[in-house]
């Protein structure tokens, strides 16, 4: 099949090309001054930082030789055939990965407490007084940009080493981290019922309960499996200041050059880690049924 | 005024099973899996050695270090921790450019829409999964091995730990591409790598851009702690005085880093509004 082209008359398609030429530069030069820009800054992060792409290229054999050594035994053989000797301290680890689970698991509720109790007074719709949602506002973002390690560091000073810093950071930063979704799912939520139980003469209080609550549980449980998942990562992390978990076991094996106890470490928590996200992701999908279902 | 008649509650009950007669299953959930949770709870206060002594002291040491803390002063090393600063936000730049470089074309290998073979994609997709279960700061020890102390195993850490993280990213953003204009391309004899340059790239940069600048932000965070380990950066400063007991000089540098991801969050969120445009709001 043909089908006649129509072309424009030659002035008509000469300005036509000239708008179209001139909108097309203005967009090339944007991009490239923008270019230009992010690669001087590139270039002055790479000099503040040190970058030397000679040790990168002569000890990034280093890199790859790492895992080797990290996957092979003392006496040679590789790790995989010989798993009582590679996992030799399997009951420890597992026990200080316990505690781990557990650090992260208390660290969120304690912090999942303290969000809900704050949450109401920081959202948009929901709060009594707008001094107190400032007020409220800048101490959960206080507590959630500082980060948790930091809160560790101080924390083991105070409290002395062991589990309990650990806790507490961990609740402290999901306060904060908490406290923020939390108050968005409140800003989400529909205020009809509000005034619906306020006609009926209630209280502040009771409204919250009887109105919004209903409407923004799951989304809390949602929220706070999703920070558990992340405080478990967070928590496998907080031995190396002292903090309690399997984080001790780890920093040791890493700087005394345990290679395999490294790995098998290694595995140990990415494993756990696996599992509490398929967990969570499929206690989340059960509560989102729920929701859906009603 | 007339009084509402009582309710009959008979007839109620029965035109409402649903909320009178729940099965008994149903009304022991929420009990039972608060008390569930409440054991674990106690259980978990008692094994990680929790007392009330001990939080009692604790609290009471902890405002002593925040009374100690006042006023914050950097004492004569405020050089020293602008560089550190520096190199903290170098740091994120660096990694977070290097990451997401290398997990553009990885992430094409896991995106559903792009490589159809399960074979392929599943390896490829445990592989980021797996990189992403390790935390920044165990790779930032293990880099230091490498290549040793120093920011440059700060910038090797944040870049391997958020190649894990982009790569799963962008493939959903990848997955979340229109087909149709991938079938134009093709239409108009295009091979495969003229369908993702031209079909897919452009409708995808946008929303990777967007997120290349959330991690920015989040990792100037993470950049703070590698530090603590001895990547370089201004967690290495950190860490040194709370070690030495420098109350002071500590709440200096916490409300440095305060600031510092208070701007980067600013500048960010403008970038992000002049790349993707009025879309992220409505």
């Amino acid at each position: 099949m043909t089908a006649a082209v129509s072309i424009l008359p030659s002035q008509q398609l000469a300005a036509l090309n000239a708008t179209y030429r001139k909108a097309v530069a203005r967009k090339r030069l944007r991009l490239t001054l923008s270019a230009a820009i992010f690669f001087a800054a590139l270039v002055i992060a790479g000099v503040g930082a040190e970058v030397n792409f000679r040790t990168f290229f002569t000890h990034f054999f280093n890199f790859i030789s790492y895992f080797d050594r990290i996957l092979t035994l003392e006496n040679g053989a590789r790790v995989w055939t010989d798993l009582g000797e590679w996992f030799w301290g399997f009951r420890k680890w597992l026990r200080f990965l316990g505690e781990t689970i557990l650090i992260s698991y208390v660290g969120t509720l304690i912090g999942a407490v303290f969000a809900f109790a704050a949450n109401f007074l920081a959202a948009e719709n929901a709060s009594p007084a707008p001094w107190l949602r400032f007020v409220v506002r800048r101490l959960l973002e206080f507590a959630r940009t500082v980060p948790g390690i930091v809160f560790a560091l101080i924390f083991v000073i105070a409290f002395g080493l062991g589990p309990m810093a650990g806790v507490l950071a961990l609740a402290i930063h999901s306060t904060g981290a908490l406290g923020k979704q939390f108050s968005e799912i409140v800003e989400n939520a529909d205020m009809k019922p509000v005034e619906g139980v306020r006609s009926t003469g209630a209280g502040w209080l009771s409204c919250m309960r009887f109105a919004v609550l209903p409407q923004v549980i799951a989304g809390y449980a949602s929220y706070a499996l999703l920070r558990f998942e992340i405080n478990v990562r967070e928590a496998s992390v907080m031995g190396f200041v002292g903090a309690g978990g399997i984080g001790q076991e780890l920093i040791v094996a890493i700087r005394k050059f345990y290679y395999s106890d490294v790995s098998a470490i290694l595995v140990m928590i990415v494993l756990t880690v696996f599992c509490i996200d398929i967990g969570t992701g499929w206690l989340r999908g059960r509560l989102f049924g729920e929701e859906a279902r009603t | 005024m007339s009084r509402v008649p009582a309710p009959d509650r008979r007839e109620l009950r029965a035109r409402h099973p649903q909320i009178f007669d729940r099965p008994v299953s149903a009304r022991l959930a929420t009990p039972a899996v608060t008390l569930l949770a409440f054991g674990i709870f106690s259980f978990g206060l008692v094994d990680l050695d929790f007392s009330p002594t001990r939080l009692l002291s604790g609290v009471h040491q902890l405002g002593w270090i925040t009374l100690m803390m006042m006023p914050p002063d950097p004492g004569s090393s405020l050089p020293l921790y602008l560089k550190a600063l520096g190199e903290t936000l170098s740091i994120a730049l660096l990694g977070t450019t290097l990451a997401a470089i290398a997990a553009l074309p990885v992430s094409l290998l896991a995106a559903r829409n792009i490589v159809r073979s399960n074979l392929v994609r599943f390896p490829v997709r445990r592989f980021l999964d797996s990189i992403r279960g390790v935390d920044t700061l165990i790779w930032a020890l293990v880099w230091i091995n490498v290549v040793g102390l120093g920011p440059f195993a700060g910038v090797l850490a944040i870049a391997v730990s958020d190649f894990g993280a982009f790569g799963k990213l962008f493939s959903e953003a990848i997955e979340g591409a229109d087909r149709k204009q991938v079938e134009g391309v093709r239409a108009s004899g295009g091979n495969a790598l003229h369908e993702i340059r031209f079909g897919l790239m452009p409708q995808v940069l946008p929303v990777i851009a967007g997120q290349v600048l959330y991690f920015i932000e989040s990792n100037t965070r993470s950049a703070t702690i590698i530090g603590i380990v001895g990547a370089g950066g201004i967690g290495l400063q950190l860490a040194e005085q709370i070690r030495v007991l420098e109350w002071q000089k500590v709440s200096f540098l916490i409300l440095m880093i305060l600031i510092a991801v208070a701007a980067i969050d600013w500048i960010s969120s403008k970038l992000r509004f002049a790349i993707i445009g009025r879309r992220a709001v409505t």
